[in-house]
């Protein structure tokens, strides 16, 4: 028997909620004033490196960072 | 997945019926279950005292928890309010007379001895009502924990004050989305330019509201 719970138009259009959460937050912190705007900005920059694994050993990583490279 | 949990569910239903109810677990709900756990697993401390009972039985995790905190017999005056961001608390313990949350199924009163609820939030306006001050919150989105001792734990991604927000910027994203949506192709596009009109409508109508 299929659950016949509601889907909210986000998750039928393969989103998933942590995404749906994510973009919300972020078009929130772009309606802010500054400077307040900025600090917003700064507080959610991430640089953080990424790998895959193949054989039981790290492929080449892939850094993602909002901040530029110095 | 889905279909184990549809199962679960017939078969928690169908007690009566004397077949199903053999094959049925009963597990009990979380309020039923004993939150005092100090004395520790007696099973286990019985085993122990047989295999060496001059050594004291090791602590499990669960004794250096703090049993739940009791629901109150009489009604609580005030309502306990955590209000908490990802990267701050903006009220921690505060006693306040009312809160109104902005629920999916739409706004919601929380005051003191609330039947205990777990609610979605959209993006909307949450205050905090203590006395004769409103503070007013714009929230992105979260979740709110009514617990039965009168305990409300509210949890956001992002919170502003609403003298925070920038109206042109507003009125900018609204008109935007609302053309993204029209000129949208695919359901991911739809589904981003629905939420980008459902963010700036509620900004609006929580600056002008």
């Amino acid at each position: 028997m299929a659950s016949t719970a509601a889907v909210p138009f986000w998750r039928s259009a393969g989103m998933t909620y942590i995404t749906y959460s994510n973009i919300c937050a972020n078009l929130v912190r772009n309606c802010l004033k500054e400077p307040y705007k900025s600090e917003a900005i700064n507080r959610e920059k991430v640089h953080f490196s990424v790998s895959k694994w193949a054989d039981g050993k790290p492929q080449k990583p892939t850094i993602r960072s909002d901040t530029p490279e110095a | 997945m889905f279909r184990q949990v549809a199962h679960r569910l017939l078969t928690r239903s169908t007690t009566n019926h004397s077949a199903c109810a053999a094959a049925t677990i009963l597990r009990p709900y979380s309020t039923d279950v004993s939150t005092d756990a100090s004395s520790g697993d007696s099973a286990f401390v019985e085993a122990w005292k047989k295999v060496a009972p001059n050594i004291d039985p090791p602590k499990t995790p669960i004794q250096f928890m703090e049993p739940r905190p009791p629901t109150p017999s009489t009604l609580p005056s005030k309502l306990t309010v955590n209000f908490v961001l990802p990267y701050a608390a903006e009220l921690s313990k505060a006693e306040v007379d009312m809160v109104i949350v902005p629920a999916t199924t739409g706004q919601m009163g929380i005051l003191p001895g609330h039947v205990p609820t777990i609610a979605e939030l959209k993006p909307g306006l949450l205050s905090v009502h203590e006395g004769n001050d409103v503070k007013k919150y714009f929230i992105s989105s979260g979740f709110a924990f009514v617990h039965s001792n009168s305990y409300a734990d509210i949890l956001a991604v992002e919170a502003i004050p609403l003298d925070r927000i920038d109206p042109a910027q507003v009125q900018k994203g609204l008109s935007e989305f609302t053309q993204k949506l029209n000129s949208a192709s695919t359901d991911l596009d739809k589904a981003e330019a629905q939420i980008g009109v459902d963010v700036h409508s509620a900004l609006n109508s929580a600056l002008t509201g």
